[in-house]
């Protein structure tokens, strides 16, 4: 496997009123799982459906129901673990974890403390080309999602929607390796990157299938270092776990604001209190939720409706070898086969269809020209509209063409663009567009050195004044290219215009 | 001829098929019994109207020649069972109102085997109880009394409903379910016959839960041969339930030879109890002679953790129990109390589970929650989830050194009057579970047989424990010692 070399990036330090401090976060991703049943109902996952409509019998708690584990949402799990590089378990088990609201119908969420489906894995985070985080992967456990409770629809009563109760999630936990809130936002990033290429999660933030717990803690420099040889937790900071996070934005804001409120006790003399808070965005402040004192007692124990999840190593290999491309390797092989930077490496990897239609553009082309052309002109263009990759009217096969067009000499650099806008807003076949409209370029240099010589006679003055001035050359490379409406071969002309002027 | 509802599901079952008897009048002599029988308090709810629809098709079954062994067969239904469209409350006050929209799985296998539901059977709430004390619906009366007393007995719980309208031939058969004896108790103190199946035998989708692990359905019937016949329909794989077993169902009555010549019954030392009732004790020898006449091999055996079951037991149940009822919120089904203004949603559980369950619910779903409490956990919960363990390994050990049965006392005295537990602490009624929940711990099958009655005419019952997954031989071994016993006392009517 090839491998791109990275050193680590340096924590975030804050100044504090006394002195600096660095921060300490781990994060609780739940990712909902891409399947389109529950995970342990046969229940549909469709996101936006009328209000409780995808409810089974399960799902409402109703008595004498019983869960049956979806092996889709199994077999997603696995997916994910190995794409984190993580331990599979074949032997996990679930439990119920206990707790009263309206929208956990059962009044326990069934989850796997005790033995999850996944444990020990990886995940390198980029920030810069070069510079990566490598964040340790502590488990992945399946679970089921809760209802949605609406209290602001009327002034008595609140309602619930139960088509999101039992959806499967997986919750990914990280060790507390990140350092600083980019950091954070980079991981929770990656890690919908990798779900994303694996096709184990839609990430899509907003529709609440990606959603984070984060803990911060701040210490002294020097402090971490000291958990790190050790592991021992108390050379850290007491943390606070921010719930329920559903942007990468308010994750930043979030954890930055609450490392300043914490540094700002501590500075007092005070002591930070663990418990869970709140990030209010509006106000730009975490607030408290519940205190450890307050915290649910969530009795947790083996849930005696289902037995232990046994999975068999051949599963497991067979999800490993339909295992695709992951979006470190393509990076790293995209770097070494079309020798473009580690950046537009980055930028063209950054989603698996980005990356697929790349490849296309630039099969048996110049590697270099076609990441040029997919980055500045395709991804500027398709922004302008707000059009994804899939919506781009511009197929691989017709940039393809573009940039054959540029490569054989026949288009200048600007006629491609003037082209591109072409088949971007027409369509049409480059390449007849270019005949048919008379496109080509100029390369015979009589008709250059005719039009040369008719701008030269057509301005004296501007001749007196390039021969003082050889700068104004340039003025004159520009009259050649307007006379012939662009399509004069661009270094040809300046070549004759110099000589004709006697530069 | 004896009325029709007093016969056994077998000799029905020859009367329907020869076409001296319809299903139709079966079922009516059973309907007219179920509702001359308020005073038993059994039938919760009576469904005549489902009863005679069932019976015309299942007459029109056996008319095709399509007759399965429980076609046009008139049974109670515990009320744990959700019957679609029918009141389901498991005895309990919170199900107020409770209709289900599904059919469980064992009630569903009845029916499709042709079977006919008179109705709902009382119980204890939520399954917790021995006396049939706890329920909603007040309790059930047993139809046997004591000597010339009319003192009220209990018939046994939780399946008290289903005990006492067997008993009473109210119905040919009864469905129950049993977490730590609520079949074979209730059994033995009706002078029936019910069995527990080994756990994962019946599906338990449809069946309202009390402690998941331990739960079982099985038959309450009039003898050995309906319970064979009555399981065979009842049981069997359903992908529903996680915990219910692949398997194939044997022909359970074609097991029954009454030939246990060869067959090693163990009798475990540790069941002998400290003050254990003369005539239990009478009974348990009684026992352990019939089958040594019926040609068994009697050996003395020891189950060396029993004395640690019922304290595993009752900290293992009320775990469960105080996960599985919290559903039970008002939220969505059953009852909700009336709330105050500026009540919220804590008031509204608070109020809610105050009002729907009862004292006995109420203790156990705070025990369950106690032992499952940060930093009790391991000291109940895990602690008894290993004696579990030691249990079910005693019994592995004396069926792997060639036990095939073991003969117990089903309950430590006859069925005791109505009320006398009342001032009682908790745990002396837990006690009449002492010889019971050792099978629901190991996940066993046991039966209740009648064997004898004592001095003032009261039913008593004898234990039978057998291998994982061989209820064939179990009832076999169930139906030799019946057929030594001879017990055919009935209650004399009164009600």
């Amino acid at each position: 496997m090839l491998d791109l070399t990275y050193e680590a990036p340096k924590p975030k330090v804050i100044q504090g009123a006394k002195h600096d401090w660095e921060l300490v976060i781990g994060l609780e991703v739940h990712a909902q799982v891409a399947s389109r049943a529950k995970l342990f109902s046969g229940a549909s996952t469709q996101f936006g459906a009328e209000p409780n409509s995808n409810v089974a019998f399960v799902d409402a708690g109703m008595p004498g129901m019983l869960p049956v584990i979806n092996e889709g949402c199994v077999a997603l799990a696995v997916k994910t673990g190995l794409g984190l590089k993580a331990k599979i378990n074949l032997v996990s088990a679930f439990d119920r974890k206990n707790y009263f609201y309206p929208d956990l119908p059962q009044g326990y969420q069934i989850s796997q403390l005790y033995h999850p489906i996944v444990g020990e894995g990886e995940v390198l985070v980029d920030m810069a080309p070069g510079i990566a985080r490598l964040v340790r992967i502590e488990r992945i456990h399946l679970e089921q999602d809760a209802g949605k409770s609406i209290h602001d629809m009327d002034p008595n009563m609140s309602f619930v929607d139960l088509n999101r109760t039992g959806v499967a999630l997986m919750e990914i936990v990280s060790r507390p390796d990140i350092r600083g809130p980019e950091e954070a936002a980079a991981y929770v990033g990656k890690l919908r990157q990798i779900m994303r290429y694996l096709g184990t999660c839609d990430g899509n933030m907003q529709n609440g299938n990606l959603r984070a717990d984060v803990n911060v803690s701040v210490c002294r420099p020097g402090d971490y270092e000291k958990y790190q040889e050790t592991q021992d937790f108390s050379h850290l900071g007491t943390r606070c776990e921010i719930k329920n996070m559903n942007s990468m934005r308010f994750i930043q804001q979030a954890i930055e604001v609450e490392a300043r409120r914490q540094i700002a006790i501590l500075e007092d003399g005070g002591t930070v209190v663990q418990e869970t808070r709140l990030y209010d965005p509006d106000k730009g402040e975490t607030r408290s939720m519940r205190s450890k004192e307050e915290a649910h007692d969530y009795r947790y124990f083996p849930c005696p409706d289902l037995l232990p999840l046994e999975i068999e190593q051949d599963f497991v290999d067979g999800i490993a070898a339909g295992l695709p491309e992951l979006p470190d390797e393509k990076k790293a092989r995209f770097v070494l086969d079309y020798g473009m930077t580690e950046y537009d490496a980055g930028v063209l990897t950054a989603d698996v269809e980005n990356a697929v239609y790349f490849e296309e553009v630039a099969r048996g082309r110049d590697g270099k020209l076609a990441a040029n052309w997919v980055i500045n002109e395709l991804f500027g263009r398709l922004k302008k509209d707000e059009k994804t990759i899939g919506e781009s009217p511009v197929s691989p096969q017709q940039l393809g063409g573009i940039i054959e067009l540029i490569g054989k000499g026949d288009i200048s650099g600007k006629i491609a663009k003037d082209l591109f806008e072409i088949v971007y807003v027409e369509g049409g076949d480059p390449a007849e567009i270019v005949e048919s409209r008379g496109m080509r370029q100029v390369t015979d240099t009589g008709a250059i050195e005719a039009a040369v010589d008719q701008i030269i006679a057509d301005n004296p003055a501007q001749v007196e004044k390039a021969k003082v001035n050889p700068k104004l050359a340039g003025w004159f490379v520009g009259q050649v290219m307007k006379a012939t409406g662009g399509k004069a071969n661009p270094a040809a002309v300046n070549q004759i215009v110099a000589a004709k002027l006697g530069l | 001829m004896s009325a029709l509802n007093s016969l056994t599901i077998a000799a029905a079952r020859d009367k329907l098929r020869s076409g001296e008897i319809t299903a139709v009048e079966l079922t009516e002599a059973c309907l007219s019994a179920a509702e001359a029988s308020g005073q038993l308090n059994a039938f919760v709810h009576h469904t005549p109207e489902i009863a005679r629809e069932q019976a015309k098709a299942a007459d029109a079954r056996i008319a095709g020649g399509d007759a399965p062994a429980m076609c046009g067969i008139p049974l109670g239904i515990k009320d744990l069972f959700c019957t679609r469209g029918v009141p389901s409350q498991a005895g309990s006050a919170i199900l107020n109102g409770f209709r289900p929209q599904y059919e469980s799985t064992v009630t569903q296998n009845l029916f499709d085997a042709g079977a006919v539901m008179l109705g709902k059977l009382n119980m204890d709430e939520f399954a917790m109880g021995s006396s049939n004390e706890t329920s909603t619906y007040g309790n059930v009366v047993n139809p046997w009394r004591s000597g010339n007393d009319d003192a009220a007995l209990t018939p046994g719980g939780s399946s008290g409903g289903s005990a006492a309208a067997v008993a009473a031939d109210l119905c040919l058969a009864a469905t129950g379910t049993d977490t730590g004896g609520s079949i074979r108790q209730p059994a033995a103190f009706t002078g029936i016959t019910g069995l527990k199946p080994t756990y994962g035998r019946c599906s338990r989708w449809g069946i309202v839960a009390f402690a998941s692990s331990l739960d079982q359905a099985g038959p309450m019937a009039k003898d050995v041969r309906d319970c064979a016949i009555m399981l065979g329909a009842m049981c069997g794989h359903d992908p529903k339930d996680s915990t219910s077993a692949d398997l194939p169902v044997p022909d359970f009555e074609a097991a029954l030879t009454g030939d246990i010549r060869g067959k090693t019954i163990g009798i475990p030392k540790e069941y002998r109890m400290d003050g254990m009732p003369g005539e239990i004790e009478k009974l348990w020898a009684d026992g352990t002679a019939m089958l040594k006449d019926a040609g068994a091999k009697i050996v003395d055996i020891s189950l060396p953790h029993t004395k640690y079951a019922l304290p595993a037991y009752y900290v293992i149940a009320p775990a469960e129990a105080s996960s599985n009822l919290a559903r039970y919120d008002g939220v969505r089904f059953g009852h909700r109390a009336k709330l105050s203004q500026g009540d919220g949603i804590t008031e509204m559980y608070e109020k809610t589970r105050a009002e729907g369950f009862g004292d006995e619910v109420k203790r156990r779903v705070m025990v369950g929650t106690y032992v499952l409490s940060a930093g009790f956990y391991d000291a109940y919960y895990n602690r008894a989830r290993k004696v579990r363990t030691l249990i079910k390994r005693d019994f592995e050990q004396v069926f792997a050194d060639g036990v095939d049965a073991i003969l117990t006392p089903a309950t430590p005295s006859a069925a005791f009057p109505l009320g006398s537990m009342a001032e009682a602490d908790p745990v002396q009624m837990y006690l009449n579970d002492v010889f019971t929940v050792t099978v629901n711990l190991a996940g066993l099958p046991g039966i209740a047989v009648p064997a004898g009655v004592n001095a003032q005419g009261l039913p008593l019952g004898l234990q039978l424990i057998g291998r994982p997954w061989d209820e064939a031989e179990l009832l076999n071994t169930a139906y030799a010692l019946e057929r030594a016993a001879g017990f055919v006392a009935k209650p004399a009517k009164w009600w």
